[in-house]
């Protein structure tokens, strides 16, 4: 199967690791993962908030993108960006299920010569990898298992809410099950969809950074060794304001945060420039799983 | 009697109801009338404004005597509701009843179009599809059918106690089948029942132990209904009545057979105490247990995995009661009527993962909590949670999977009552803290309300809200190993956490997870929701569409125990009303063979489900037993031939009816 | 926002429902046979509901969908009918076990044959609805009156009358030429 991708700004900014991780992976296990060519922003969050159609109009021209990109049949449009997945879900649904709604977008897309005909899928790459290319294809090709790795999978609440397409909205396990097959152990934590408060640590950060608080406190008090999550602002609120947050509110919180498709290019056995490793600010200690000496090293 | 009117001239009276405002509204009943006095064959045509009261009815009769008629239609409401009102009517004003048609244009009509041209007009095209088909009426006799006295209750929970004890006492013979190794259904598990608190083994017992032992009273339990056939008051009925492996006229329930069995203790969840304790393969479901008989699951035994058991309880036994090579047994049965008293099951609570029951050991849900303060219960009416603790706070999360349309739209009206009986028994066993989160509190029974007063005066806590999370997220250091209820509080309008020991789920009331093969089976239907379907919400809560088969207690919807009891008095008393009349009126709408006509083709014969029609090898043409008949009419559209016909829908009636209903048209166009 | 595009949703809708009404007044007429059990129940429903659908539909009250024989549909279609509903319960829920299969399978065979007729698919329709289910009573007719509104008119008697005409005329001419022959 073929996968177009919608890499999306941050993507190509803050999260470049993300990209680097996920096309290295997909190299790595084979999968066709082509990028939309002439991709434009997906209007995230703000520009529905102005104005609805013309929003959906921008969000739309990608999926007429991916019509002309592909062959007759469904097209799979992988977006990793969590909120680029959102916009481009409720775009392809609304256009679906509300007629006025598809004839303006496509007005609008036919003076730019595009017509969207209702073809697009939008996916995770999570849903795609553990649910389309399986667990057990992952696991044939894995180099170094993560064994000893305890680590809190962080989901974010995009992925999951409104549409749950591919897992629970409350108590979502995909990721838990893709870390259990990495070989690690994926600890049980209560808070794996609580907001972590978006652009809030930019515009707000009082508030954002007391939720980031709650997340990374509980993550490390139920002994995470590392939390991995699946969208770009997720990872940088997570990770960047950790001192931040043990200044202000007396913590001793230290708690290397990646995406989830680091965490299998580690265990692919991956170089850690192919997978961005480099631009994490807290780089998680995986030598004693990347290169083993002998027993493995109990704790860090 | 196929007699008819073809030789004499029609003279319809038509009669077109006002209902009040209901038709007259919408629909221009004069017009109508006017209109139809204009048609072919029609001697009257009036208005009224309630044909179906007194007045209106003796009209009919005046005008039947005065005037001659030979044929009546009432345009006004549904046949479903008032086509038997009209037809005796009519037969008490000396015409036959099947002379009759009504026409509905209140439900199917005024009630559902707005436009009141397009709705008259409508109501022209029915009334004179309704004048054309009249035209080939027949006069035809009622079948009347006779009631066997027998009745079967199905299900041995509170509804079928009662309504087997009203119809015993009432002197009529009852077969009571139950599936579970007892009777006593839910409220058996029950600690105290509200708004008394009365103890509820104490108040069933007593009814259990009557049911065993009167004499009209056939208890089966450990059985099942298996096969149903006939019709009303002629029902066959098999029951499969399971093996327990014990005989049940030795057995005295010592229960010595269960301290010696070979386990010496139970591996098994015991379904009782709904999985909070074990139970051995051989077991008797609690002490007051209804046959008190002992049984033997033959899934847990190991005589039946093995045959190597050292059988101990057959030892122990000094009335050679144990009989391992006892079979499943076939009782067939004949009844006339039958009352369905299945019940409910509650909720499946791991649906609502977020309240964590599955995933943290002190979440329960009602019905474990029962067990737990029942005195009879697991841990002898202590509070003692999974992990050993008491519990010092405990958290009651009200409408745990209704009221909600990702789970159940419903309200289940118990759980607002058993949470505030729950708190208070709480409370009793514990003195702990107790915090009921609730929508609405609804205690609309009699003395209900005031049991939520004498609970404030408890001092349990109110927090109106519905719950969004169970999660063991400790924040502060004195959440630490407590369970947190985070619910927004909409009285003083803030988020709450609220940090508990316990956590009770006030889980709703379902269907039984087989209502739906069990509906099949005694042809009723069920509605969208999946309980059993009454005949009608308000007038007819315990009648179905099927005759003769009655509907009782929570199989119905969600209720309380006293409702269920008076459901099922009501149950009892509809099969009284049948079996005292000893025999039932049915529509003569059969299908008959018309043997010149029939060609001998055998296309009829594998049509019927009852298998009613059969071949007259000697004519070698198809025979119909009016008996069997039930009137589909599925076999009257297969004939090739023409030659079945069916009462009341001969084909001529229905093709009148689609000319009188497109005439218009017809002649408008052309 | 959701509830903008709901309303544009109606809107549209509406809008359809007026442009086609305005030709010259011709209303499409669906003859609907209802079985007793389930779906009359649910029409029954959909009145004590007020459930408020279009007026196109006259209803046939049968006993069970079993009973309907193709010969009434296609009688009805060459009465003047522009469509044709019958509603019987879901598969497995017959007040008679089985009479809505036979009907099934009865209307299959009538489908084809309707199509080699030349009438569209969309002016017969077979539908379970049981008797709880009075929303849905509403739904299908207010659906099916405006796919026949779309349609247009079936008008066959006045089809059937134009081609009686059309023989008739075929007929003078031919019996005018065996004269001329004879003479």
């Amino acid at each position: 199967m073929k996968y177009l991708s919608f890499p999306g700004c941050s993507l190509r900014s803050t999260g470049r690791a993300y990209e680097e991780s996920i096309v290295a992976v997909a190299k790595a296990l084979e999968i066709q993962y082509e990028e939309l060519k002439d991709w434009n922003c997906c209007g995230a969050t703000s520009y529905v908030s102005i104005d609805e159609m013309d929003a959906f109009a921008l969000a739309a021209r990608n999926l007429a993108l991916a019509e002309l990109q592909s062959a007759e049949g469904t097209i799979n449009l992988v977006a990793p960006c969590s909120a680029c997945y959102l916009v481009l879900s409720k775009t392809e649904r609304y256009l679906e299920d509300y007629p006025n709604v598809s004839a303006n977008v496509n007005a609008k897309l036919n003076k730019a010569g595009l017509h969207y005909n209702g073809r697009v899928e939008v996916r995770h790459p999570l849903d795609v990898l553990v649910n389309d290319y399986g667990l057990e294809n992952i696991a044939k090709r894995i180099k170094y298992p993560l064994k000893g790795l305890k680590v809190a999978c962080y989901y974010g609440c995009q992925v999951v809410r409104p549409f749950s397409k591919f897992d629970h909205s409350h108590y979502p396990v995909t990721m838990d099950k893709l870390v259990q097959a990495l070989g690690a152990e994926p600890v049980d934590w209560p808070l794996k969809t609580r907001c972590c408060g978006g652009s809030l640590t930019g515009t707000t950060q009082e508030a954002g950074l007391r939720l980031n608080r709650l997340l990374l406190k509980e993550a490390q008090k139920r002994g995470a060794d590392i939390m991995v999550t699946c969208c770009p602002l997720c990872q940088h609120n997570l990770e960047c304001y950790q001192e931040r947050i043990n200044r202000i509110y007396k913590e001793k919180i230290e708690l290397p945060v990646a995406y989830f498709t680091q965490l299998i290019g580690v265990a692919l056995g991956l170089s850690e420039k192919e997978l961005g490793m480099q631009r994490l600010f807290k780089k998680p200690s995986l030598e004693h799983i990347t290169h083993p000496k002998g027993e493995m090293a109990n704790a860090w | 009697m196929h007699g008819n009117g073809h030789n004499e001239p029609m003279r319809i009276g038509f009669y077109v109801c006002h209902c009040g405002h209901n038709i007259a509204t919408i629909v221009d009943v004069k017009a109508l009338a006017e209109y139809v006095k204009t048609l072919p064959g029609v001697s009257i045509s009036r208005e009224y404004k309630y044909m179906c009261s007194d007045p209106g009815q003796e009209l009919i009769q005046k005008d039947i005597r005065e005037h001659s008629l030979n044929r009546v239609i009432v345009a006004s409401c549904s046949p479903l509701l008032h086509e038997h009102t009209f037809r005796t009517a009519v037969e008490k004003g000396g015409l036959n009843p099947y002379y009759f048609q009504m026409v509905n244009i209140r439900e199917n009509v005024s009630w559902v179009h707005t436009d009141t041209k397009a709705a008259t007009e409508k109501a022209k095209d029915l009334a004179r599809a309704a004048v054309q088909r009249v035209f080939h009426h027949k006069a035809l006799e009622t079948k009347h059918v006779k009631i066997h006295p027998d009745v079967l209750v199905v299900g041995g929970g509170i509804a079928g106690i009662h309504a087997s004890l009203t119809l015993a006492n009432a002197g009529k013979k009852v077969y009571l089948v139950e599936r579970q190794p007892t009777i006593g259904g839910h409220m058996a598990m029950f600690d105290k029942t509200f708004p008394t608190l009365d103890c509820a083994a104490c108040i069933l017992t007593p009814k259990m132990s009557q049911v065993k032992n009167h004499p009209n009273i056939t208890l089966w339990t450990y059985s099942e209904v298996s096969k149903v056939d006939g019709y009303v008051g002629n029902y066959k009925i098999a029951v499969k009545r399971k093996p327990r492996y014990i005989n049940e006229e030795l057995c005295v329930g010592c229960m010595d057979c269960i301290e010696k069995c070979i386990y010496k203790e139970g591996k098994t969840p015991d379904e009782f105490n709904v999985g909070l304790s074990k139970r051995k393969p051989i077991y008797i479901p609690f002490p007051q247990a209804t046959p008190q008989i002992v049984v033997i699951d033959r899934k847990t035994c190991i005589e039946f995995k093995s045959g190597r058991c050292k059988k101990t309880c057959i030892e122990a036994c000094d009335r050679k009661a144990i009989d391992f090579t006892q079979k499943e047994e076939i009782k067939e049965i004949e009844v006339g009527t039958i009352i369905l008293t299945t019940g409910y099951q509650i909720f499946d609570a791991s649906r609502v993962p977020f309240y964590g029951y599955g995933k943290y050991p002190n979440v329960y849900t009602s019905l474990e909590v029962e067990r737990l303060v029942n005195a009879s219960g697991p841990t002898g009416g202590e509070l003692i949670l999974r992990d050993g603790r008491h519990p010092k706070t405990v958290g009651i999360i009200h409408c745990v999977g209704s009221r909600d349309k990702n789970t159940n739209r419903w309200c289940s009206r118990t759980c607002c009552m058993y949470s505030l009986k729950l708190a208070h028994l709480l409370k009793e066993h514990t003195d702990a803290e107790v915090y009921n989160f609730y929508i609405d509190i609804r205690a609309a029974g009699k003395s209900y309300e005031e049991f939520y007063d004498k609970l404030l005066d408890e001092n349990v806590h109110f927090i109106r809200g519905r719950v969004a999370e169970v999660s063991d997220w400790a924040v502060r250091p004195s959440e630490e190993g407590k369970l947190i209820i985070r619910a927004e509080d909409t009285m003083i309008g803030i988020v709450r956490r609220v940090p508990v020991d316990m956590v009770v789920l006030a889980v709703g009331m379902e269907p039984q997870a087989d209502s739906q093969d069990v509906r099949r089976m005694f042809n009723i239907s069920c509605s969208t929701e999946g309980f059993f379907l009454e005949r009608h919400p308000k007038l007819a809560p315990v009648d179905t569409f099927t005759d003769g088969i009655f509907i009782a207690g929570a199989c119905q919807g969600p209720k309380d125990i006293p409702d269920s009891v008076a459901q099922a008095g009501a149950a009892a008393a509809q099969a009284l009303t049948l079996i005292d009349t000893g025999e039932i009126e049915l529509e003569p709408n059969t299908a008959f063979v018309v043997q010149e006509e029939c060609s001998g083709c055998r296309t009829c014969l594998t049509i019927c489900p009852y298998n009613a029609i059969s071949r007259d090898e000697a004519k070698q043409k198809a025979f119909i037993n009016e008996a069997l008949c039930k009137g589909c009419g599925t076999c009257v559209a297969a004939c090739p031939s023409g030659a079945i016909k069916q009462n009341l829908f001969e084909d001529e009636m229905i093709f009148s009816e689609i000319d009188g209903l497109l005439k218009m048209e017809q002649s408008a166009c052309c | 926002m959701l509830l903008n595009a709901n309303l544009e949703k109606k809107k549209t809708m509406s809008t359809i429902i007026e442009q086609e009404k305005n030709t010259n007044g011709w209303e499409p007429r669906i003859v609907a046979f209802f079985c007793n059990w389930c779906t009359y129940t649910a029409a029954d429903l959909a009145g004590v509901s007020r459930l408020r659908h279009a007026p196109n539909a006259r209803i046939i009250r049968v006993m069970c969908s079993g009973r309907v024989d193709p010969q009434f549909i296609l009688d009805a279609f060459s009465k003047g009918a522009d469509g044709v509903l019958i509603g019987g319960c879901h598969p497995g829920d017959c007040h008679y076990m089985e009479g809505n299969y036979k009907a099934l399978r009865r209307m299959q065979l009538l489908k084809r044959m309707l199509k080699d007729m030349g009438i569209e698919e969309k002016r017969f329709r077979l539908e379970w609805i049981s008797a709880s289910e009075g929303e849905r009573v509403k739904t299908v007719i207010n659906e099916m009156t405006e796919q026949v509104r779309v349609l247009g008119p079936l008008g066959l008697p006045k089809k059937f009358k134009d081609w009686d005409k059309e023989l008739e005329s075929l007929e003078q001419a031919v019996h005018g030429e065996e004269e001329a022959v004879h003479v």
